[in-house]
């Protein structure tokens, strides 16, 4: 009996092509809208991750001063404590959980080579930096212990860098001057490309910390220290050891606040990553608007189509059909008609997600989850406005219906 | 029920449309008995309550007041499913503008009440064609209503009445939009279904040649019954 009833609603949605194909633009509109909009989304957040991930994986990030805010008025809290090379040593001798830790100060430098100059980030740090930040060399050498302790004028550089002084040439062994100091480049870093803020990854100089501190910061502070988990720690445990071992190496007293901050980047990650889905909820919402729309206009043509058939309808009274077959009879030539058109939009939507992935270059990311819904949102739409008309359809009287012109 | 009682039974059914002033009364207190077998002519001026009349027989519409019993059932104070049900069951439909599914096929046509009742696809088929032969249609089973004449239309009408075997065959005016030839035909495929199944009709008809091929004929006049004459008693 249904089988039936959905070949009759196949047959009736065929004999009107034209008019069908436009009540479903509105479903396929929308559905092409939200599958689009949800499917970029998913693959934003997925570029957003990546971005992110690329930082470091499970790293911690610790550097000095409040963890929020200034302290009170005029306390000693608000002077600043840098962090210093006790502080490291400290967790390099009392820390566990740690794959690497690594000091890091940084400034924006002016950077000669011959009669070429650019401005780069300037980091001094030691040889596990590269470990912490999962960064490779792609020739070359990392510092040796020898050459961090020292302070040699030796550095690595990154692709843009290269770019700039050499050209697709190979850097090492030249000698640029940074900040009036001269260094030997001893290694070139892998090209890790912008973030997803527009920052350039690549344009940097890394020099060992103590060369870094004498000749271009003149003092002895450490901005940051990087510190990776390792595999079997997450770095939600790590975050209070490190606190602990750091507050006894700056001998803080229990009454008093923390004058550092550790920063998780994995919980950054999730951040950046649910608020690009909350966007994309937002958008894919808008686009759900667009799906009701599409609702009316099936609900406008299936009154239509009940008047169209009055007659059908009485005779199909007259000759024995109860209420409800007539009701399931309308109901299912809805439903079918905006499944056509959800399955219509879906496959549109997809084609233009997939277009964009690639123009936008983020990843594909369909999701069966939300395709299925899809499908049963195109259904239910089908259902909720056509019953009202299939309603009208069912109730009337067969004896107007058999008489209506 | 018991035997020799009536098919159909109207106790001073009364049928009313509109309010106040405008109140008109389309059957007026008609009583009328018909029983099984009989093959009955309603005739009467237009306006008269035939077609009201007919309604009410065929369980398609209630009275305003007084009783009506088909098969000794009370159908007047039936609900519309239950009413439908009837329908299907034990009524079958001939319309004066043949009212079939246009696009669709007369086999098609003929299944439409097999549908309603659960008839299993296979089973419908057959039945169908069994009833199209019956009504003297093999070889058009597969022709849509545009593509039949008017007699043929009006045969494939017969036989989705028949179809399911009905008690009753109602007919408003089965022959009105026919020629002189076409109407023979049906008036004499009509009395077959009558002698042959025992088929009881009720057929509204302004041709006293027409009503002439039953064995009775009601009158009406003004929502009233003006006359009941047996054949028998004409000749
Ligand atoms: N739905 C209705 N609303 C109001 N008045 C109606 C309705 N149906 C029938 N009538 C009235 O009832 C009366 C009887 O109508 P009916 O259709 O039974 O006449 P009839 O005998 O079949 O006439 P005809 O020979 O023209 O078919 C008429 O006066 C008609 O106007
Ligand atoms: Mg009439």
């Amino acid at each position: 009996m249904i089988w039936e009833t959905v070949r009759l609603s196949l047959r009736s949605i065929r004999r009107n092509v034209l008019r069908s194909f436009l009540t479903l633009l509105g479903i396929v509109i929308g559905v092409a809208a939200v599958i689009a909009m949800l499917t970029i989304g998913s693959g934003t957040t997925e570029k957003v991750k990546a971005d992110i991930s690329k930082l470091g994986s499970n790293l911690l990030v610790v550097r000095s001063g409040r963890p929020a805010g200034p302290g009170g008025p005029g306390g000693l809290d608000q002077v600043v404590r840098p962090l210093a090379e006790k502080d490291l040593e400290a967790l390099v001798a009392h820390l566990s959980g740690a794959r690497a830790i690594s000091p890091a100060s940084q400034k924006q430098v002016r950077v000669i080579f011959g009669t070429e100059s650019l401005t780069s980030g300037v980091t001094g740090t030691d040889s596990a930096y590269l470990e912490a930040r999962d960064w490779k060399l792609v020739s070359g050498r990392p510092f040796s212990d020898s050459e961090t302790r020292s302070g040699t004028g030796v550095c690595l550089i990154g692709e843009t860098v290269r770019q700039q002084f050499f050209g697709d040439g190979d850097p090492e062994g030249e000698i640029i001057r940074v900040n009036r100091t001269s260094c030997k480049i001893i290694g070139l870093l892998e090209a890790k490309g912008y973030t997803g803020f527009g920052q350039d990854q690549d344009n940097v100089v890394l020099m060992p910390l103590h060369a870094y501190q004498r000749r271009i910061a003149g003092n002895r502070d450490i901005d940051n220290i990087y510190i990776a988990a390792d595999d079997r720690t997450p770095t939600s445990e790590l975050q209070p050891r490190v606190e602990d071992i750091l507050r006894d190496a700056r001998r803080i007293t229990p009454d008093r606040e923390s004058d550092f901050a550790i920063r998780d980047m994995t919980q950054i990650a999730d951040a950046m990553a649910s608020a690009t889905t909350t966007m994309t909820g937002m958008l894919g919402a808008v686009a759900g608007v667009s799906l009701l729309v599409g609702g009316i206009g099936i609900m406008n043509i299936m009154l239509v189509s009940v008047t169209e058939r009055t007659r059908e309808i009485g005779i199909r009274l007259a000759i024995g059909a109860h209420e409800k077959h007539i009701l399931i009879q309308f109901l299912v030539e809805a439903t079918v008609l905006s499944l056509l058109g959800g399955i219509i939009g879906i496959l549109i939507g997809l084609a233009l997600a997939g277009l964009a992935s690639l123009t936008l270059t983020i990843p594909f990311a369909p999701s069966p989850a939300v395709i299925l819904l899809a499908v049963g949102f195109s259904a239910l739409i089908g259902m909720v406005f056509g019953f009202f008309p299939a309603m009208r359809g069912a109730r009337l009287n067969p004896i107007d219906a058999l008489r209506h012109e | 029920m018991a035997a020799g009682a009536p098919l159909i039974t109207f106790d001073k059914v009364w049928k009313s449309y509109g309010q106040g002033e405008a109140r008109v009364h389309a059957l007026a207190g008609v009583d009328l008995a018909i029983k099984r077998g009989e093959f009955v002519a309603i005739m009467g001026p237009s306006g008269s309550g035939k077609s009201t009349a007919m309604n009410i027989i065929g369980c398609l519409d209630t009275p305003t007041a007084g009783t009506y019993s088909f098969m000794g059932i009370d159908a007047g104070r039936l609900d519309r499913n239950r009413r439908a049900m009837l329908r299907n069951l034990y009524v079958g439909f001939v319309f004066q503008g043949y009212n079939l599914l246009a696009r669709t096929t007369a086999a098609e046509n003929v299944e439409l009440p097999l549908i309603y009742r659960g008839v299993a696809s296979r089973e419908r088929r057959n039945l169908a064609m069994q009833a199209l032969a019956q009504v003297g249609l093999v070889g058009r089973e597969h022709h849509t209503p545009a593509e039949l004449s008017g007699g043929q239309q009006q045969r494939v009408a017969i036989a989705r009445a028949i179809v399911t075997r009905p008690t009753l065959l109602v007919a408003d005016e089965p022959t009105g939009n026919l020629d002189t030839a076409r109407t023979h035909e049906i008036m004499e495929l009509l009395t077959q279904l009558n002698t042959e199944l025992g088929l009881t009709i009720a057929m509204v008809t302004h041709e006293v040649d027409v009503a002439g091929y039953a064995e009775r004929t009601i009158r009406f006049l003004d929502g009233h019954v003006a006359s009941d004459i047996m054949k028998v008693e004409l000749a």
